[in-house]
């Protein structure tokens, strides 16, 4: 008699759940924790690609520490975050809540403004560049020019780049969190704003208590997301400023522009590590902060 | 009959001669199969399939297999593969990733029986000397790129400019009737086109320091030189075409190759892979000339190159095999094939600077500047650029002093270098 033979038919029945369960556990220990933890290990070490991995300690992160450029980034990274993630959410949730009394064109409105989520965002990133040139060839300072006002730097500017940067990558995500909302506000049962009407409760008490009370679950799941987001943006501002990536002046550059320019163009991996591994511990953080004041009553 | 005979014996002789010459190449290299890699780039692939049939044609018994990689991936695929016994045998290299491959021993010595250095040092362009490590060479190119002055023949027309700039004075003076504003001021044609995020941070390092009478680096490389007299005076001007003459906006038109190719620029400095995407440019008329020489007539100019090494997966007659493929890479045939058909530069003036190159109205001047062009050895390319663009940008943006920025740049890149060397 084999061994399987030999088991009862609970030990089979665990055998078997095992064996199934085997699966999404070797891919997630391959393709994720194996990954994570190989990052960790290269954050302590020097490696250029080529040669073999040598072990520098805590070097890395000790130069991290007195970069002033991580500094600079990392400021960025939350500036991203806070202008981000608060400003997106007030103006889906406004959109949203009107868009749903709309009867008329419903639909093609809805589409109108999910697009750019389906746009990529390396083709929007350039037409969005292309927007903020200089005379003569951008089209807002063309604008401004005819009506003889003086040009802005929108990219070539310390102060106005981030801002700039971000303005598309805020339009670009609107589309999916209007649909969230709306879900979200189409879930509210009709009774209780009937109930409201009838008790003769003013707009705004409608909107504090009824609206988004209920609305939470849907929020948190939006801040989370779109801070997440926010803190890994790259995309937007790389191919905005393709010639300078980050720049002017680093103005503009995110963490993970940061670690990919380390990694890729200096190929100095160690250290792009160490600077994954403090992304890694922001968006851990973040996440749990968020998780925790939102959901807790 | 007699005849006859004669004809017949001398016939067996060829024959036996034949099968006696190929036996020994058969025992000499049965079949090796060699392996080349470089990265994607249409004229570079059409080039390195010519030169393979021919030296696969001359090399009866040795077949070169090519595989080409996007240029981002590149340095990637190359450092995992080799490692693992996978790679090729010759290789493709960006000269200023040579340190790092000799110290990962990624790649070997060229012997010096097959590439003798004297020979080298006295038939190559000097710039390749950078190849050299313990007084062996390590790499050797095929074909070099410079840089030379592009300008708008249109535009010079139009203007009533004859010709283009000899030195740095009359570029000022042709940038500034080439330059154009709207009413209120908005440049809506430069000069000549600026940006360090481009060629400029070549033209800066290699040219303009050195012809105010300054050198970028030490002689051991090791050390930043430009923090200098000359260094100040090089960028002062640099600066000064902006800030004082108005003649150029490094911002115009996103990038200074687009400013040209649009005509919405004068001139331009690029280098010679440029010539094919300004070639399809409808409408464009343009030439190039040399670049203006310095205040005391000094000529100088920027080079690089991409060479083949020979890696360490190359072992026996494979080994054998990739030494008899570098030596034809680094023919002059091969060299002139490179240059008819990518328009890269031959890397020996005995290619290069022949009567048909020399006079030719395009590549002539690239030609020219090879005579006196230096390399930069670069440790860290991007970020020793990336140096040059905030330095501007310090001056431009936040108003940084002239000579500030300048040691703000040269403390950062003295930082680079040292993180190298040490």
């Amino acid at each position: 008699m084999s061994f399987y033979e030999k088991l009862s038919v609970r030990q089979k029945q665990t055998v078997w759940a095992w064996g199934f369960l085997a699966i999404p556990i070797i891919f997630y220990v391959v393709v994720r924790f194996y990954p994570t933890v190989n990052a960790i290990i290269l954050s302590f070490q020097e490696w250029n690609l080529l040669g073999a991995r040598t072990w520098a300690g805590f070097d890395n992160y000790i130069t991290l520490y007195h970069d002033p450029v991580f500094w600079q980034v990392f400021r960025n990274t939350f500036v991203y975050l806070l202008i981000g993630t608060p400003l997106s959410l007030v103006l889906a949730f406004i959109i949203a809540y009107h868009l749903d009394r709309v009867r008329f064109l419903h639909g093609t409105i809805r589409a109108l403004y999910f697009l750019p989520f389906m746009t990529s965002a390396v083709a929007m990133a350039w037409v969005w560049r292309w927007f903020y040139q200089p005379v003569p060839i951008g089209l807002f300072n063309n604008m401004l020019a005819t009506f003889g006002i003086s040009q802005i730097a929108f990219l070539n500017s310390t102060t106005n780049a981030l801002p700039a940067v971000l303005a598309p990558a805020i339009w670009a995500g609107l589309g999916f969190q209007i649909i969230i909302f709306m879900a979200g506000l189409r879930a509210i049962p009709k009774t209780y704003y009937e109930a409201a009407h009838i008790d003769g409760v003013s707009g705004w008490t409608i909107m504090s208590e009824i609206t988004l009370p209920l609305l939470k679950p849907t929020i948190v799941f939006l801040v989370v997301f779109s801070s997440i987001g926010f803190l890994r943006i790259f995309d937007h501002v790389f191919n905005m400023t393709t010639n300078n990536p980050g720049g002017p002046l680093n103005s503009t550059k995110p963490l993970v522009l940061m670690i990919y320019d380390t990694a890729f163009n200096s190929f100095d991996m160690g250290y792009a590590a160490a600077q994954t591994v403090v992304l890694f511990v922001i968006l851990l953080i973040v996440s749990l902060l968020q998780l925790r004041l939102l959901q807790d009553r | 009959m007699i005849k006859g005979r004669r004809v017949f014996s001398s016939g067996i002789m060829a024959g036996v001669l034949a099968l006696g010459s190929s036996m020994a190449a058969n025992v000499v290299r049965a079949d090796v199969e060699i392996e080349y890699w470089q990265y994607f780039f249409e004229a570079r692939v059409t080039a390195m399939d010519t030169l393979i049939s021919n030296f696969e044609a001359a090399n009866p018994g040795i077949t070169v297999k090519t595989n080409q990689f996007p240029y981002a991936d590149y340095r990637t695929k190359v450092a995992a593969a080799i490692p693992a016994g996978e790679g090729p045998d010759v290789v493709q290299l960006f000269y200023g990733w040579l340190n790092d491959y000799v110290d990962a021993e990624l790649i070997q010595p060229l012997p010096a029986d097959i590439f003798p250095v004297e020979t080298i040092d006295k038939e190559f362009f000097p710039m390749v000397q950078a190849m050299k490590r313990d007084d062996q060479y390590m790499a050797l190119p095929t074909a070099v790129r410079s840089l030379a002055l592009f300008y708008n023949q249109r535009l010079f027309d139009e203007a009533g400019i004859e010709a283009p700039p000899a030195n740095l004075d009359e570029l000022v003076e042709i940038a500034k009737k080439l330059t154009k504003r709207d009413g209120a001021g908005n440049l809506t044609q430069v000069g000549i086109t600026s940006g360090m995020t481009a060629q400029d941070h070549h033209w800066w390092r290699e040219v303009l320091v050195r012809q105010f009478g300054g050198k970028p680096y030490s002689d051991d490389l090791k050390s930043i030189a430009y923090d200098s007299e000359a260094g100040l005076k090089a960028l002062e001007w640099y600066v000064a075409l902006d800030q004082e003459h108005g003649v150029t906006d490094s911002t115009f038109m996103d990038e200074p190759q687009a400013a040209f190719k649009a005509g919405r620029a004068g001139m331009h400095i690029d280098g010679s892979f440029r010539i094919g995407a300004l070639d399809e440019t409808r409408g464009l008329k343009w030439g190039v000339a040399e670049l203006p020489v310095g205040p005391d007539g000094t000529q100088s100019n920027y080079s690089s190159y991409w060479v083949n090494a020979v890696t360490s997966k190359a072992k026996g007659e494979k080994f054998d095999a990739a030494l008899k493929f570098m030596a034809y890479l680094t023919s002059d045939e091969a060299m002139q094939i490179w240059l008819d058909t990518v328009g890269e530069l031959p890397a020996k003036p005995s290619a290069a600077l022949t009567e048909k190159n020399q006079s030719d109205p395009i590549y002539g001047p690239f030609v020219k500047g090879l005579g006196y062009a230096q390399s930069t050895v670069f440790v860290d390319e991007s970020g020793q650029r990336q140096l040059m663009t905030d330095m501007v940008s310090r001056i431009e943006l936040e108003g940084q002093s002239i000579p500030e920025s300048l040691s703000e740049a040269a403390a950062g890149e003295q930082a680079i270098l040292d993180d190298f060397y040490k």
